[in-house]
């Protein structure tokens, strides 16, 4: 599978594994730390790659180019298109989007007596909710506490986070693992049910918990078969392609759009939820993605329009360890446990070029420095990369241990002929992670009243770069949060007037700006087609 | 040059580059995916697809996108699958053999003819974990079952009509609620932060000025 130039730099490192396997590389200063971003992430870029925008809440504020045009984009929906006062669907609490945060917001509304409905872009459950590997934190072990976990998160978010979101993501930590457990989420755990944790990029405690690499999909699963079990009506293939207010400029329902027949409906709710995660598949900067298929930050798009702030738009995760080679995964997630579990970094010489374990954004920009300025590099017919080196776990670990606490990742090497057991692989950094959203308040509430925003689509909770295992944790955390506030918040609201007003407004403002554009947004689904 | 072939999608002929996976080599073709497109990954199950490479008696299946391309390789996606999904409410069922037999009762009818595990794109042995299932051991088959995507496929080829993959489901929840051993030091901390044990910690560390949070950080001592 490998080509001969890669063969000889294995080599290197089969020679060196011993010696590197035996010393820990000395972690990097904050001064180093902060020179090194500075010179090599990408969201540290001062060019073209950046736009300011001319309109709405963040007017002057610099978003990626490519999602700035999403929010200065054309509505999908023209006055007309459809008739707001013979709603298709009418319920007290909406929630758009089927991923962890969705589903956990609809048990939580449901079971607070709201009627719910969960609409969504593809299916439920497809998701970068189930994608995730490595897994999700908790202070839940005696030598740790929340406030720990406060502190190594909001470093490593580089003390920008929100801090009374933080506060509430640390607290309710544990019990959102016990929430999961009494669901049926399978965590690892030893014989004696003490739960086996390891540490993530960031972490000084080890209070990572897992189900195998399988961490996401396990979660996702069970609660998808929860939504399902409590008989809350999911709309699937059918996306949310603008926010509906009422004469008072609360939020008050979506417009929807199934995505086979592209037929438009009206869905008038007491409250909104959006879920609508992550922009992986916006390709920020060139860059290839971990996420799912609908990862088109569409959430920040209706949000905006709308009138709600966002928070750090311009902050995106890096993840350290995409797949570089084979082509056929190029960019698909490598988890971080690889590295919890033992594998180093290693470049085309065989040296152990960092500490494993920094945070994900300096991982990514010493990737990007050892592959760019530095020249050691491996060569791949998509560009280059650096070795993972896995054969390293077992040396550490002993034989079998791959197989027992990743095999998600020994069947998607083993599936192109590398056993990863045997050989190292190579990755390098791919867009992973929205760290800005939409900007919320301590009750999940954006700036527009009645629109709640849970997960991947909000800003803040992480500050300006997020840790391994605290985004699982955030869309429970939040989803529970988002759905019980609006449940509540529903009981009160009083019918009145809808209308897109709103969407027209913000045309105007285009206008009155100077923006012309033929970008429609939401973006919706990316286009893969070849063009000739 | 790109090395190229021929696949047959839905029966139609496009030439393609070999490198390709199915579901790449779909959009090449010039499909937008919209059914049958999920995580990309090999984690959600969207991408079922039936193969048959030309002169092959064997029909093949596999994830989209997964699986690479081959020459003349028919492709036919099966983007969704009707299985069946009983509705249950965790707190009232127990992990009972008895559960099976009420909500999935069409296991005991498998004929064992091993079709399900022979079509399993994870490689799962589906008939094994079914067969523990019916003996009501859940631990046993949520292991087995664990890898699985819920793609359907091992229920497309079932002669006695078993949705396998829900069959699991229940097993892994059964299993996570009540059989795996309980968690002592959860239990504690919940309780711990529910009577506000760590407030007192917290509230100091958020009202330090940002410089001594920094200090904090950068010279935390780091658990080996
Ligand atoms: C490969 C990978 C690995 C990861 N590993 C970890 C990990 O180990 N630990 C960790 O903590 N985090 C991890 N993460 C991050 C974490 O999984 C996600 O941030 C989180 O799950 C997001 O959840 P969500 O519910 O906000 O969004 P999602 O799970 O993405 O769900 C959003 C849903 O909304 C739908 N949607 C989007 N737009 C619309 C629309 N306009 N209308 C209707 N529906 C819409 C989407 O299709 C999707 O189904 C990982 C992420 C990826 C991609
Ligand atoms: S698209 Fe998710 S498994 Fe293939």
């Amino acid at each position: 599978m490998y080509t001969s130039e890669m063969l000889e730099s294995i080599k290197k490192v089969e020679a060196r594994r011993k010696e590197n396997a035996a010393t820990e590389p000395r972690r990097m200063t904050a001064e180093e730390k902060d020179a090194l971003l500075r010179a090599y992430h990408p969201d540290y870029k001062e060019g073209a790659e950046f736009v300011n925008l001319a309109v709405g809440p963040n007017k002057g504020e610099k978003v990626p180019k490519e999602l700035g045009a999403l929010l200065q984009g054309n509505s999908r929906v023209q006055p007309g298109d459809v008739d707001l006062n013979a709603p298709d669907y009418d319920v007290d609490v909406l929630i758009i989007g089927g991923g962890g945060a969705g589903a956990s917001a609809a048990i939580e509304a449901d079971k607070a007596g709201a009627k719910v409905m969960v609409v969504t872009k593809l299916r439920m459950g497809d998701a970068n909710t189930m994608m995730a590997e490595g897994g999700i934190q908790a202070a839940d072990k005696p030598n740790d506490s929340p406030a720990q976990h406060y502190l190594d998160a909001f470093g490593g978010g580089h003390f920008a986070a929100k801090p009374e979101l933080l506060r509430t993501l640390v607290t309710e930590a544990p019990e959102a693992i016990q929430w999961l457990s009494d669901l049926g989420v399978e965590f690892d755990k030893a014989a004696d049910g003490t739960m086996i944790t390891t540490h993530g990029g960031g972490t000084s405690r080890k209070r990572m918990h897992a189900a195998k690499d399988y961490s996401g999909a396990e979660i996702m699963r069970t609660l998808r078969d929860e939504v399902l079990g409590r008989g809350i009506p999911v709309v699937d293939f059918t996306a949310a392609i603008e926010i509906i207010k009422d004469e008072n400029g609360r939020a008050a329902g979506a417009v929807l759009m199934n995505m086979e027949t592209k037929e438009l409906l009206v869905a008038k709710a007491k409250t909104v939820i959006l879920a609508t995660g992550g922009a992986g598949r916006l390709h920020y900067q060139g860059f290839p993605t971990s996420n799912h298929y609908g990862a088109t930050a569409d959430g920040l798009v209706l949000a905006y329009r709308a009138g709600a702030k966002l928070l750090y738009a311009d902050t995106l995760q890096y993840h350290p360890t995409g797949a570089a080679f084979p082509e056929q995964i190029f960019g698909a997630l490598v988890t971080e446990k690889v590295r919890s579990v033992g594998a180093m970094l290693i470049n085309r010489d065989g040296e152990a070029f960092m500490h494993p374990l920094e945070t994900r954004d300096v991982s990514a920009a010493s990737i990007i420095r050892e592959c760019s300025t530095r020249g050691k590099g491996v060569p791949t017919p998509g560009g280059v990369g650096v070795w993972l080196d896995t054969p390293m776990i077992e040396m550490k670990n002993g034989a079998g241990t791959i197989e027992k606490r990743i095999p998600a990742m020994m069947r998607m090497f083993g599936k192109y002929g590398i056993d990863i057991r045997k050989e190292p692989i190579l990755i390098y950094p791919t867009l992973h992670y929205q760290n800005g959203g939409i900007d919320i308040t301590a009750d999940c509430q954006s700036g527009v009243e009645n629109l709640y925003v849970a997960g991947e689509a909000v800003g803040g909770i992480h500050g300006r770069n997020r840790l391994m295992g605290n985004s699982l944790l955030d869309i429970i955390v939040f989803g529970r949060n988002a759905g019980r506030n609006a449940a509540a918040k529903a009981q009160g609201v009083k019918a009145a007037k809808l209308t897109l007003s709103h969407v027209e407004a913000f045309k105007e403002e285009l206008k009155a700006a100077g923006v012309e554009t033929d970008t429609v947004s939401p973006q919706l689904l990316p286009d893969y087609r070849r063009h000739k | 040059m790109e090395n190229m072939v021929n696949v047959f999608l839905f029966g139609k002929r496009y030439e393609v580059p070999a490198s390709l996976t199915i579901m790449k080599a779909m959009e090449y073709a010039g499909y937008q995916l919209v059914r049958g497109c999920g995580c990309r990954n090999g984690f959600c199950g969207a991408c079922a697809t039936i193969y048959r490479v030309k002169g092959d008696r064997e029909l093949k299946v596999c994830l989209a996108c997964q699986t690479q391309v081959e020459d003349n390789m028919y492709v036919a996606t099966l983007p969704f699958f009707p299985l069946i999904k009983q509705v249950y409410d965790m707190d009232a069922i127990k992990p009972e053999q008895a559960v099976m037999m009420q909500l999935y009762p069409e296991i005991y009818s498998c004929i064992g003819c091993n079709a399900c595990t022979k079509s399993c794109t994870q490689g799962l042995n589906v008939m094994q974990y079914i067969a523990y299932a019916q003996r009501g051991d859940f631990a046993k088959c949520a292991e087995e079952s664990f890898d699985c995507v819920m793609c359907g496929v091992c229920s497309s080829r079932c002669p006695a009509g078993i949705s396998h993959p829900q069959v699991a489901m229940l097993a892994r929840r059964l299993n996570g609620k009540y059989l795996a051993p309980k968690c002592d030091h959860l239990a504690q901390r919940v309780k711990e932060i529910k009577n506000g044990d760590f407030n007192e910690l917290l509230e100091n560390l958020m009202g330090k000025p940002i410089e001594e949070i920094k200090e904090l950080y950068n010279h935390r001592e780091i658990e080996k």
